[in-house]
């Protein structure tokens, strides 16, 4: 048998190597030709929780999870109930398992899944130094048709500088493994991957949102850790000095937001990365970066709330504080990648619309999107560097004015070391100089400057990747693009799915060019409140019957959910 | 450049007697007698009556939010190590709100200098007790009994957290905290002051402490039991710089330049 792509899950208590596992399996397929996609759900414990790799792997590029898993290998069954409906384990899937870590779990029995009971452990033991999830590794590896070798390569890489008998110990337990399911062919294989030249990577989300970052400009970071953004500042903190910038880890999240607005203020493109509880704690400065207008990119990679919530779990449900959550009129911009790969693009598209714009920009990415790996074609970044519009000569020749009323709204800026542009920064409203005034003018004519330079800015084509055609739209944000576009292709184009990049500031007119000849309009969105699916009805006329499918994190929203939608007639 | 030159032309919201004219006036004397270019400077402040100061100079100024002065200077200075950078603000938004930032400031020793002006009363929102107030001060409706609270230590506090430079200074002796000024810049790495800046609007008995200030500390030292033992014997009062570390600032970490394809490279299956 064989399809597109085959999924498969590997489970395990933290500590089994679940991780590990899935990295070396991802990377073996990539190296094959194969594309992949590797989601990780793990539970808040620091050592020994439940943890689980959930790959993807196809001869075409996936953005999402399967609708389902088609082969699961429990390590051990641990705490697996703990995300037992996140396994999608159903009549199509097999499920492998090791007769010495108990019987399967219940639910997993019920699904009506084919188990197949192999001895891992005790195939591992047989080996001197032998460790159960290689022989895991080679189990999934001969049951879904991935060859060996590339794996091999990789091991050998791996463990070059534990000696030849730990490489020797890896390859004898994959063997192992493997020569256990070899013959069993109704297990599902991957296709033959077509031999390419093409460049492809193998990425995290967020380390596409760091280098899209970098390559943009950003030259200064300041940031708490948090999960699930911190492995963005462990991969900048070693390579932003390389670039001449500088990276400090701060004492808390208002602190970072402060070291940011005051790097940007020296004229250093700036950002930092969190999550929503850091977030929280920024928004009073970020009010400040709206009203004295300083360019700044906060990522907030989304995970569930509110308070603690799911920390290792994601969910979309930032979009409200993200838009709405400041004290005053207080306009910025918000924008969501579409994918892994997109991580790279939208990172540095963000950094671009904040030193333009002189504002905060709020990248919201979410958890499913920074912590998987992808293997995928290089992915596409933005063109250039960000540009700062600067006080030139002229500006400063004559008392300057940082906010001077400009028709676009957007004001040359001084920095510290232009001779001639001193003045005070000021979060009280200002007048054009940047005094302190409490005049209603000047309130009026600075709210409205702050207003019309986001509202009239052109965001040219990225604002969205628009595809598909019929009477039916879709809509979504984030990672919820891929399965849209899943379904979208299942469909034959069957229906207008725009993906939105830019979620803040609205552009009525382009949607309004995308929903042509639209009767039916359908928001997906990974959130309870149907955080979207209530700003585009604030802000758009949505045409035809207009339905919402959300739902909280952490079940990822699959490509057949959103056939199904499309399929029904009388959705409420 | 006179110190003229470094003051602006806006008029200050501070009462008649304020302590903080006289911080103003030795700023940009400080200035002036290191012939500073007014762009290369950088004032930065928080929330609260003294920390208005920076827009009534000629220089670059940040008038941020509350308490958030010594983040917003740290990245300035990391980020433009070529600037003078200079964080101010009072008690309130520097050991209360911002008490936190105050004692990270002091242990990352970044090349800074931090004034508070120290009334020991929130005056902007009309006298309230802040928390270097005593704990009996009975003068606020929103602490009728006292704040009942120790107060707040400030330069012990700094010398514990591990500031460089450590000082204090009052507000009515503008030509001392000049030369406090210039040194505390002088010196690499975290520099604090605080200064005695009465309140004279909602601690009037303050204008008393031109007569309790004194001279005592001597030289400052760099020995921090020593530094610990005159703060021992402080009544609150003794002016001067009290302590002058050798600890090295914190500098930027320099790597060999890498060019970002390199960076993408490793990304390559």
């Amino acid at each position: 048998m064989s399809a597109l792509s085959v999924s498969v899950a590997m489970t395990g208590s933290g500590g089994a190597g679940v991780l590990t596992s899935g990295h070396i399996l991802l990377k073996a397929a990539g190296a094959a030709g194969y594309f992949g996609h590797m989601r990780r759900t793990v539970g808040p414990q620091i050592r020994g929780g439940e943890s689980a790799a959930l790959l993807r792997l196809s001869a075409e590029e996936v953005l999402c999870p399967a609708d389902e898993t088609d082969v699961l290998v429990g390590f051990d069954w641990n705490n697996v109930g703990r995300f037992a409906t996140e396994l999608a384990v159903g009549p199509n899937s097999w499920v492998i398992t090791d007769p010495s870590e108990g019987s399967v779990p219940d639910f997993l029995r019920e699904s009506g899944a084919r188990v197949i009971e192999i001895p891992m452990s005790q195939l591992a033991e047989a080996i001197p130094d032998g460790r159960v999830n290689m022989v895991g590794l080679g189990v999934v590896a001969e049951a879904i048709g991935l060859p060996l070798e590339p794996m091999r390569g990789i091991l050998t890489k791996m463990l070059a500088r534990k000696g030849p008998e730990a490489a020797q110990a890896s390859f004898a337990a994959l063997e192992a493994g493997a020569a256990a399911v070899r013959g069993l062919t109704e297990l599902p294989k991957l296709p033959v991957a077509q031999p390419s030249a093409e460049e492809r990577w193998n990425v995290s989300g967020n380390e596409m949102t760091a280098l899209g970052a970098v390559k943009a400009g950003v030259r200064f970071v300041a940031a708490y850790p948090i999960t699930p953004a911190t492995d963005i500042l462990e991969w900048l903190a070693p390579n932003l000095p390389k670039l001449g910038g500088q990276l400090i880890q701060a004492e808390d999240e208002l602190a970072s937001i402060n070291m940011c607005l005051g790097a940007s203020f020296g004229g250093v493109p700036s950002m930092t990365a969190t999550s929503g509880p850091g977030l929280s704690l920024m928004m009073e400065s970020l009010g400040l970066a709206v009203a004295a207008e300083i360019p700044v990119l906060v990522v907030d990679v989304q995970r569930g709330g509110p308070s603690t919530g799911l920390p290792t779990k994601s969910e979309q449900s930032d979009l409200n504080i993200a838009v709405h959550g400041h004290h005053g009129d207080a306009p910025l911009v918000v924008t969501a990648p579409l994918s892994v790969a997109d991580c790279a693009f939208t990172a540095g598209w963000s950094l671009h619309l904040a030193e333009s714009l002189q504002c905060p920009v709020l990248l919201l990415s979410e958890q499913v999107l920074g912590h998987s790996r992808v293997v995928v074609r290089r992915p596409r970044a933005f063109e250039g560097q960000a540009q700062r519009r600067l006080a030139t000569a002229v500006d400063l020749a004559q008392s300057y004015q940082r906010y001077r009323i400009t028709p676009d709204g957007i004001s040359p800026m001084a920095v510290p070391g232009m001779a001639g542009g001193e003045h005070t920064l000021d979060g009280l409203e200002h007048n054009p100089h940047g005094d302190p005034s409490p005049k209603a003018e000047d309130h009026q004519a600075q709210t409205d400057k702050r207003w019309r330079k986001l509202a009239d800015f052109d965001y040219g084509a990225d604002w969205a990747d628009v595809a598909g055609q019929g009477e039916t739209a879709v809509i979504t944000f984030g990672s919820t693009f891929g399965a849209a576009r899943e379904a979208l292709a299942r469909t034959g184009g069957g229906f207008r799915h725009i993906g939105l990049r830019l979620l803040h500031p609205p552009q009525p007119a382009k949607m309004a060019a995308a929903l042509a000849g639209v009767s039916r309009v359908l928001v997906v969105e990974q959130n309870h409140g149907g955080q979207l699916h209530k700003l585009l009805r604030a802000h758009h006329d949505l045409p035809g019957r207009v339905m919402s499918f959300c739902r909280p994190g952490p079940l990822p929203i699959r490509p057949r959910e959103i056939e199904d939608w499309v399929a029904q007639e009388d959705q409420p | 450049m006179i110190p003229k030159d470094y003051k602006s032309d806006m008029k200050p919201v501070w009462c008649p007697g304020c302590g903080d004219f006289g911080v103003v006036a030795a700023i940009t004397r400080a200035l002036s007698e290191m012939q500073l270019p007014r762009h290369q400077v950088a004032l930065v402040s928080g929330i609260g009556c003294s920390s208005r100061l920076p827009a009534y100079t000629t220089v670059y100024g940040f008038h941020g939010v509350h308490g958030r002065a010594l983040p917003v200077a740290s990245g300035l200075k990391t980020a433009r190590p070529d600037l003078t950078v200079i964080a101010m603000g009072g008690d309130g938004d520097g050991f209360s709100i911002g008490a936190n930032h105050f004692v990270q400031a002091c242990r990352r020793n970044l090349d800074l200098t931090y004034i508070v002006m120290d009334n020991e009363v929130y005056g902007m929102t009309k006298g309230q007790a802040s928390p270097t107030t005593e704990a009996d001060w009975t003068m606020s409706q929103l602490t009728p009994h006292g704040p009942g609270i120790e107060p707040f230590r400030p330069l012990e506090v700094a010398l514990a957290a591990g500031a460089n430079f450590i000082a204090r200074a009052f507000a009515g002796d503008p030509a001392h905290l000049t030369r406090l000024i210039v040194e505390a810049v002088a010196t690499p790495g975290f520099a604090f002051i605080n200064v005695l800046s009465p309140c004279v609007t909602f601690r009037a008995e303050q204008k008393l402490w031109k007569e309790r200030v004194h001279e005592g500390f001597g030289e400052p030292t760099a020995d921090r039991g020593e530094a610990y033992r005159r703060l021992m014997q402080d009544d609150g009062f003794t002016l001067g710089a009290l302590y002058k570390g050798n600890f090295q600032p914190h500098s930027p970490y320099a790597e060999a330049p890498v060019n970002i394809a390199d960076m993408e490279a490793r990304f390559r299956v």
